[in-house]
């Protein structure tokens, strides 16, 4: 059963248009990561799934229903972890995480989230004494203090130090273990690479691509680059195969047929007793799929890449 | 959990909340209590010339003390700040801070949310309406008879509400945090003068301010506090307005209240 389905989904303010006909599906217990440049309708399209913002075009339906007219039932069994929001800073952890497991039909135990997120030796602090990376630890375990059947992650670890970061994956795929399904935004690869079943890449409104993050983008049958040095005074015109030399005097190959171009490249530096110096042979990485489809304008800001109609 | 423990609990946290912020409480109740003690140390036991203090008597406009004035007005000072006030520059803090979208983002009922502010505003007014009276009686004399306490309390509760839903009203106006005491004490500071709270009026400004809400409390909570009133305690003209104002300001506030903030 699908959880989310997104058609053609269509969003302006004013003159620009943020989200320009985005069309995706997450099935039920599934986590997919959205990815994209700062500008690119991440967060629009989150905050209509949401039900924050009502869509100019298109269809949305979340856990069955139209968040646009969706009723305090549907609220109850979607969970919410926003961008920079925040919670009354003079009750504590304890306190907050009570009150708002008051709003639910069926929270889970406060304790159990407090633990969850590791603010156990915080849980009686109030909010206003806790450190940036407790209170975004803090807004996750709002998000899932609800015991949500679909779970909103919007940027969930954006100042995270790398530490924390690995404890909030850790956390995200418990959840997942326990049949949550999960829809985040992202900045970084490492992360959708961790976490998400199905990645849907989106720049300036549109979708660029989606797939498995092993394989999106073609990334598991692009072509292979293979690296190496040649000693001093070794002329790359000796080897069997053509080869191009970047500024730092690499030899580069680029092949789709790597097995036999890696098996002629050693064959022959056994032979000649010449070796290929830091020799390394790499498919292009989510990072580098990802920079290639969303283009490099988009990722400096550039701000028409937004307002293209 | 039914909708009456719902309201309750929300109270619970408000409350909570309120009283830990020292600065929110300290305003709100040390305001009025040093409007108090100025105008009842220097002029409450001179007499009101005001239409509304004075009375004829064997052909003599005779006034009456202001202590029995200026206490129901500054009661009324008191209720307006610590509802109207504390309401509109509190939910523009949370709204602008995002605190509002995330209670969006819940299943908790826009009415269980705002009668939770709502509810914990009343008290606090109801609080700082004990203190004034046990000032004004026990310190400056004021003559009360015990009699009059309920349309005195009805005035306070009604008074409460309407100005918890004015501050609902404003709130939507106010665009930003910056701007939000600005916004919010001018029609404030307006209100305060035209309605006789720093002294007693007459004539065209009474004229003006009968309709508007302060004044209809202020009129209102005189009533009990008239020596030479021998009619009725009950004031229904004035609690009326008041409703009036609370019932518009429900309807502007449903009609425009905003959870999200301005900057995203």
């Amino acid at each position: 059963m699908s959880a989310i389905v997104v058609n053609d989904l269509r969003k302006s303010y004013g003159a620009t248009r943020a989200v320009n006909g985005v069309t995706f599906t997450v099935n039920e217990g599934e986590c997919v990561a959205l990815l994209g440049p700062n500008g690119a309708g991440k967060t629009t399209t989150l905050e209509v799934l949401e039900g924050y913002l009502e869509r100019d075009g298109g269809a949305v339906e979340v856990l069955g229903h139209d968040p646009q007219h969706a009723d305090l039932e549907w609220r109850s069994q979607i969970g919410i972890v926003l961008q920079g929001t925040a919670v009354d800073p003079y009750l504590t952890v304890r306190e907050t995480l009570t009150r708002t497991a008051g709003f639910y039909p069926r929270p889970r135990e406060v304790d159990e989230v407090i633990d969850l997120v590791g603010l156990r030796e915080k849980a009686d602090s109030r909010i206003n004494k806790l450190s940036g990376g407790q209170q975004r630890r803090l807004d996750v375990a709002y998000g899932i203090v609800g015991n949500p059947r679909l779970l909103f992650l919007d940027e969930p670890t954006t100042g995270f130090d790398p530490s924390a970061r690995r404890g909030a994956w850790d956390l995200v795929n418990d959840l997942r273990g326990l049949g949550t399904t999960i829809m985040l935004t992202t900045h970084y690869m490492d992360e959708a690479q961790a976490l998400a079943d199905n990645i849907v890449v989106i720049g300036a409104g549109e979708v660029v691509a989606e797939g498995a993050p092993d394989s999106l983008g073609g990334r598991d049958t692009a072509a292979m680059l293979i690296r190496f040095r040649l000693p001093q005074g070794v002329d790359p015109a000796s080897l069997p195969i053509a080869t191009t030399l970047d500024h730092h005097g690499f030899c580069e190959i680029t092949t789709t047929d790597d097995v036999k171009v890696l098996n002629t490249l050693t064959s022959w530096s056994i032979k000649q007793r010449v070796p290929l110096e830091g020799l390394v042979a790499t498919r292009p990485s989510l990072e580098d799929i990802y920079l290639s489809l969303v283009g490099r304008n988009l990722l400096d800001g550039n701000p028409t890449a937004v307002n293209t109609p | 959990m039914s909708e009456l423990t719902l309201i309750a609990t929300q109270i619970r946290y408000e409350q909570k909340s309120y009283w830990r912020n020292p600065s929110a409480a300290f305003f709100t109740f040390a305001f009025p209590m040093v409007l108090f003690f100025i105008f009842l140390s220097t002029a409450g036991q001179q007499n009101d010339r005001s239409d509304l203090g004075s009375y004829v008597h064997n052909g003599h406009r005779v006034g009456v003390k202001l202590v029995q004035y200026y206490s129901p007005s500054i009661l009324s000072y008191a209720v307006m700040s610590a509802c109207f006030l504390a309401v509109a520059l509190m939910l523009v803090r949370q709204r602008e801070a995002g605190i509002l979208k995330r209670m969006r983002g819940t299943p908790l009922p826009a009415w269980a949310y705002l009668g939770g502010v709502i509810g914990s505003s009343v008290i606090v007014a109801a609080l700082l309406s004990a203190v004034c009276m046990l000032l004004a009686v026990g310190v400056y004399g004021a003559w009360f008879p015990i009699g009059h306490l309920a349309p005195l309390a009805v005035t306070i509760a009604l008074a409460a509400l309407t100005f918890c839903a004015l501050g609902i009203a404003v709130s939507s106006l106010i665009p930003n945090v910056d701007s939000s005491q600005a916004i919010v004490n001018l029609p404030y500071f307006v209100l305060v003068f035209i309605s006789g709270t720093y002294f007693p009026i007459s004539g065209g400004l009474a004229k003006v301010s009968k309709d508007l809400p302060l004044r209809p409390m202020i009129v209102s909570m005189y009533k009990v506090f008239d020596p030479t009133n021998t009619g009725g305690i009950w004031d229904g003209r004035d609690l009326l307005v008041l409703a009036l104002w609370g019932v518009a300001s429900i309807v502007f506030a449903v009609r425009n209240f905003r959870w999200t903030p301005h900057h995203s």
